[in-house]
């Protein structure tokens, strides 16, 4: 007879707490005064009590620390005078790891009563608050409806429920018979996301083949051709119109894919580029023995939903993403965009989680998985702007090594076809879109399907797998179930071969899964491989070795279709030439028109130059994010020899981050990694966003030590809507900036993803936004040496300081432009001699000419000369009056601290080696312009010409600023 | 002279693996990662290994408490090889999750299976990534801290650190019998951050952030009554070379972790 027992464990001791008092006060609840949590587990079988003490003392409670309460789930629960419990339990269906641990350890120790279990947490709230403010706690803080449920009282366990058996077939859609309009409805209301020629392609497909498609075939194609995978908008032709000062020009351009971004990488010709745009990752060489490879993506709209688990899965897909090029993740980078964390509640749109709640799981979410994949996260930003509200972004890249030539490509027909790693479920089907169907009891199941929950220690152990077995070269292609899970993996590899596969043979985390569901599932923590039949027992036992699940599902066939089995039944064959290329191109209009922006002298409010510096520094996007960065493990693997901070005290801030591989154990060779970003520059002129964002990108690597001739980039668009032309024009001109700029610096991209469709829709005002457009630009360069690597900090008094580079009257999206509060016209242009500062200043560091390096971004020249005193706990004395400046003298001289003009360094060298660093300078033909000193004493001082001192700051004022202690709201005049 | 065989332990969730062998290998000794799986099914022998490193990382994902389900295995399945190893003399170290571990299954500090103290979450409530200092206290047995002229500066990377105890008795049962092996500390003069040697002068209490977690008097490793088993929560393995110091830019020198890994190696010289 089962029992269900329910143990809640809780500490005795008491902690200060993970924020959720805080967090309480935030909602503007008062009355809360203390919180404790506590674990639940429910434990379902043939118990007796002492099973469920042995349980507990062997598994679930420190006794040191911790106490239970053991009893049946329908005993009645108490809870402490003053006190109000709120417990939240996952829905069924919902992958709970410790359940499962719990499982596996109760074999162990032969308790065989034990039939399923449960988790849960719960909460006692102590203070005087009503039922209403309860619930609100419990909506806004404890749970999330997508996954979890709460009860104010004892939870209603849901412990080893299964659902319904139901009898897995395919069903024929009658699609033939089709008019446009139900065509329509068809893709509407199956979430295919096609349009109506795309829905008509398929129809002549099938007029053709003499039948109506099933559903799985359906949903092959649709998730084959989405945007997600296919990439339409940026393949499709587009029908330009720019809005010039001699009025409209409207030009064809086949595909900005092709025009722009893979145009500049075919014209750079880089012999050191191994893959681009090819593989799961694009890769380059490393040395003769090793390559590296490098990739991002984003996982937006997963993470508006689920935070947590958004992120979370978001950097387990990149990392799959690198182990699909057979290489081993060596480091993370990560780039969060949210909404204003003090946003008030009443702003907030309708349907929408508070930036602080999205932030927060973020950021957790990013923890987990790298953290306990070894994998450390050494580079990324955080930037705040009201219009990633309600779609937030996360940019997760990954950066991995392999020996050369270890990566297989080549499937053979005759191949098994292996899946590896976890179990299918029916998670993220048809991903954000059962966020809207309201969900209940009996849609546990269904619900369970709109977010990806991640397992990081199941990837750890098929990574480890699947490296040994690369080792042994077992397989001839690997690629990682993503976006479009088995359907998208399969369908590339036998691309050219054809594939057979057997649907029932897919390892499930539960019954009653459709064959579709089986073939279309994105459950997590799966790679797909071609086997030659010859090595099957041997991967076999090399899986077994790490407990690593590994099942054949098929063949790759050899006869170019698709063919799909569930049982006996054929639930899809189709060739695999349509599949691929049967997709029609898109047309699409884009029209750029710059947008109006005040003109003349703007009146803007008064404030000092000191003032503004301190405020920059406070700013929310360029403050510290050291409360962030430290949660995650930039030291594991042992590599980071350019730290995510750096200085006297640990503290100040890096440029970026270099990395000295475990793998390489006989050169001092290394990679630096940085990014560019900047919305703000794009909201005037989407060209110069991308031809900064790939300056600073190139600047921060060149900064720590990248060879600037050894850099390669990565473009990661999010956007709006691409078929409003607004939007796509847009679209248009950061390409542009793209091809450029990247050209310019010879620098090739090797990878890039575009994320569309970032819109919001207010389901009251009906009012549609989309975010800021944004342009991530990630930058990997080759350090020769990482022992002659450079950090931004002062380093010695007494030594001069450089500023190489034009500085121009560039402040249009600048941080001054912002903190005045009028606009400006000029955002940052190209700077024609970027490359060859970059160039010099390289060759400068290689010579051990370089103490201190800092790229000006964010707050020009002002920002940077703070951070380089802050993190080198010494002061700095500048004379604007030496800046290289180019075009007519600036009007105010706080311009010349604060413009954001691109292509700039600020540099410490040593006395002794002044004069071969400007003979450097000098020979190739570099702007600089030696601006002053690094002082003992421990102030910023800026002298004008005209004004003498501009400002005198005391650098621990600085640093208070810009490690968050001078709150930005209490910088005032 | 042959150089001693040392078993890095291997469990689903195991990621610092790789920089502990290599860090065993530049103490001269001849590290092998296995996978529990290999011992259970007789592949590997414990016999065979003169050390036993139990490494870092996210053992069975930390679910059920850091290092609570590895401590299970070493428990019910592998206690007699364990305890022979153990009770030879051979030295066992254990850094972060593998020091969790063995507190957990006893073995810390020991003797085993009663669990004496914990390592619990972290007085923050948070993991953190930081550089720390270690003192090695002069009283203590431990063969792996013996002979340290300079402090060790390394990096921590944890949420579960924080040393816990029972009660006061434990707490002088420690001290008493000379189970604390290394402490967090922080110099009194903040110049002499950047001057490794243990002769400078440290504040009576580290304080946060010196003290990551909040371990009681700020003991970041124990070791047992015999001296060759040791556990803590930093990472000596992520300090074997002078570019891995945060402040090496400055010039700063010293501090490498690698001393604890000589010292075990030695000691399990006697047992080739």
């Amino acid at each position: 007879m089962d029992r269900i027992y329910r143990v809640e464990v809780r500490s005795r001791e008491l902690t200060e707490g993970d924020g959720l008092l805080e967090d309480i006060a935030a909602l503007g609840i008062a009355g809360i005064r203390r919180v404790e949590r506590g674990a639940l587990y429910f434990l379902r079988g043939a118990l007796t009590e002492e099973d469920v003490a042995r349980l507990c003392e062997e598994l679930l409670v420190d006794p040191i620390v911790e106490g239970a309460r053991i009893g049946l789930a329908s005993d009645p629960v108490e809870t402490p005078p003053g006190a109000v419990r709120v417990e939240v339990g996952l829905r069924p269906g919902v992958t709970d790891t410790v359940a499962a641990n719990i499982m596996a350890r109760g074999r162990l120790l032969g308790m065989e009563g034990l039939r399923a279990a449960a988790t849960g947490q719960s909460y006692l709230l102590y203070g005087e608050v009503g039922r209403a403010e309860i619930e609100e706690i419990a909506r806004r803080l404890l749970y999330n409806e997508v996954i979890q449920y709460y009860e104010i009282g004892p939870l209603t366990p849901h412990v080893g429920i299964e659902p319904p058996e139901s009898e897995a077939r395919a069903e024929r859609i009658p699609l033939t018979q089709m008019d446009d309009e139900a065509l329509l409805r068809l893709s509407r209301e199956r979430l295919l996301s096609l349009d109506l020629a795309e829905m008509k392609a398929i129809q002549a497909y099938f007029q053709r083949e003499g039948r109506d498609p099933t559903d799985v075939e359906l949903e092959s194609l649709a998730q084959t051709w989405s945007e997600h995978c296919v990439h339409k908008t940026f393949k499709g032709l587009i029908e330009y119109t720019e809005y010039g000062p001699d009025g409209p020009r409207t030009t064809p351009i086949d595909g900005l894919l092709r025009t722009y971004i893979r145009a500049a990488t075919q014209a750079i010709r880089a012999p050191w580029v191994l893959s681009a745009f090819v593989d799961n990752a694009g890769i380059m060489a490393f040395d003769e023995r090793y390559e590296v490879s490098f990739k991002v993506e984003t996982h937006n709209h997963p993470s508006a939903l689920e935070p947590f688990g958004g992120a979370n899965t978001g950097v387990g897909g990149v990392v799959r993403d690198i182990i699909g090029v057979s290489a081993r993740p060596i480091a993370n980078t990560d780039v969060l965009c949210f909404g204003p964390l003090d946003m008030p509640l009443e702003e907030l749109p309708t349907g929408v989680l508070h930036p602080r709640r999205i932030y927060q799981g973020v950021v957790k979410g990013i923890e987990d998985y790298g953290n306990k994949m070894g994998i450390p996260t050494v580079n990324g930003a955080i930037y705040f702007d009201p219009g990633y509200t309600a779609n937030p972004l996360v940019y997760c890249g990954c950066v991995g090594i392999a020996p050369r030539g270890a990566h297989p490509r080549q499937v053979q027909a005759g191949d098994l076809i292996v899946v590896l790693g976890g179990r299918t479920g029916r998670d993220g089907l048809h991903g954000a879109t059962f966020s809207s169907i309201e969900l209940t009891e009996e849609t546990g199941i269904t619900s369970s399907g709109a977010v990806q929950i991640g397992n990081p220690i199941t990837e750890k152990m098929m990574l480890d797998a699947i490296l040994q077995a690369r080792d042994e070269r077992l397989y001839h292609a690997i690629t990682d179930c993503g976006a479009g899970g088995l359907s998208s993996a399969v369908s590339e590899m036998g691309r050219e071969v054809g594939a057979e596969v057997h649907l029932e043979r897919v390892p499930l985390k539960y019954h009653g899964l459709q064959p579709w569901e089986i073939w279309l599932s994105e459950a997590q923590e799966r790679m797909v491989l071609a086997v030659p039949p010859e090595y099957e027992a041997r991967l076999r036992a090399i899986c077994q070795g790490y407990s690593v699940e590994m099942t054949v599902i098929g063949t790759f066939s050899g006869d170019g279709r698709l063919r799909l089995y569930y049982d006996d039944q054929m639930v899809a064959d189709m060739d695999m030439a349509f599949l691929h290329e049967g997709i029609p191109r898109r047309h699409l209009k884009a029209v750029w028109q710059p947008p109006a922006r005040p003109s003349g002298t703007p009146s803007e409010r008064p404030m000092d130059a000191w003032m503004l510096l301190v405020r920059m520094l406070a700013h929310p996007n360029v403050r510290s994010k050291e409360d962030v960065v430290r949660r995650y493990d930039h030291e594991v693997q042992g590599g980071t020899v350019i730290k995510p901070f750096t200085g006297r005290w640990d503290d100040g801030p890096s440029d970026g981050a270099v990395i000295k591989p475990l793998e390489v154990r006989d050169s001092w060779r290394g990679i630096a990694l940085g990014c560019g970003f900047n919305p703000a520059y794009g909201e005037i002129d989407p060209y110069a966003m991308a031809i900064s964002a790939i300056d600073e990108a190139v600047r921060n690597v060149v900064s720590i030590g990248g060879d600037p001739e050894r850099t390669a980039l990565l473009d990661n668009f999010c956007w709006g809507n691409p078929s409003l032309p607004d939007r796509l024009g847009a679209l248009v001109r950061a390409c542009q900036g793209c091809y450029d700029g990247a050209l310019h610096y010879g620098a090739p991209f090797i990878s890039g993803k575009d994320s569309l469709n970032n819109e919001y829709t207010d389901r009251l005002t009906g009012k549609q936004v989309a975010i800021p457009p944004s342009l991530l630009i990630s930058a990997i360069a080759l350090v020769n040496d990482v022992r002659q690597a450079c950090t931004a900090d002062l380093k010695a008094p007494g030594n001069p300081l450089y500023l190489l580079g034009w500085t121009r009257q560039e402040l249009g999206g600048s941080y001054f432009e912002r903190l005045l509060g009028v606009p400006y016209p000029n955002p940052p242009q190209m700077a024609p001699a970027g490359p060859a500062t970059a160039r010099a200043l390289h060759e400068a560091m290689r010579r051990g000419l370089v103490r201190a390096c800092h790229d000006c971004s964010e707050g020009g020249l002002g920002v940077a000369l703070a951070e380089m005193a802050l993190g080198g706990g010494w002061g700095a004395e500048v004379w604007l009056g030496a800046v290289p400046w180019e075009g007519p003298a600036p009007e105010d001289d706080r311009h010349i601290l604060f413009a954001e003009s691109n292509g700039r360094y600020v540099v410490e060298v040593a006395e002794q080696d002044a004069e071969a660093f400007e003979a450097i300078l000098r020979g190739a033909n570099v702007p600089f312009g030696r601006i002053g000193w690094v002082r003992s004493e421990r102030m910023l001082r800026v002298h004008t010409e005209r004004k003498g001192e501009l400002l005198a700051v005391p650098v621990e004022t600085l640093r208070r600023a810009w490690r968050g202690h001078i709150p930005w709201g209490e910088v005032e005049l | 002279m042959k150089a001693p065989r040392i078993l890095i332990l291997h469990a689903p969730g195991t990621n610092r693996d790789r920089e502990a062998a290599w860090a065993c290998t530049l103490a001269g000794g001849e590290p092998e990662i296995v996978h529990i799986n290999q011992l259970l099914a007789g592949q590997r022998r414990w016999e065979d290994y003169q050390m036993l490193v139990i490494p870092g990382g996210f053992s069975y994902g930390d679910d059920l408490g850091a290092g609570r389900l590895w401590a299970n295995d070493l428990y019910h399945r592998f206690r007699e090889a364990m305890d022979a190893f153990v009770e030879a003399g051979k030295p066992v170290l254990g850094i972060c999750n593998g020091f969790q571990t063995l507190v957990k299954a006893g073995y810390l500090p020991g003797p085993p299976p009663k669990q004496r103290v914990t390592l619990t979450f972290n007085r923050r409530g948070l993991f953190e990534c930081r550089w720390v200092r270690l003192r090695a206290e002069p009283s203590c047995r431990c063969l792996f801290t013996q002979g340290l002229e300079e402090d060790i500066l390394c990096p921590v990377a944890h949420g579960e650190g924080r040393l816990a105890l029972p009660d006061e008795a434990t707490r002088q049962m420690l001290w008493r019998e000379g189970l604390v092996a290394l402490r967090y500390v922080a110099p009194k003069d903040p110049r002499d951050a950047g001057n490794p040697s243990a002769a400078v002068t440290v504040r009576e209490e580290a304080g946060y952030p010196a003290n990551p977690n909040g371990s009681v008097d700020d003991i970041a490793g124990l070791c047992n009554r015999q001296g060759n088993v040791f556990g803590l929560m930093p990472h000596p393995e992520d300090h074997v070379f002078p570019q891995q110091h945060p402040r090496w830019t400055r010039g700063e020198r010293g501090g490498l972790g690698l001393i604890l890994f000589r010292n075990g190696v030695e000691a399990a010289r006697r047992f080739v």
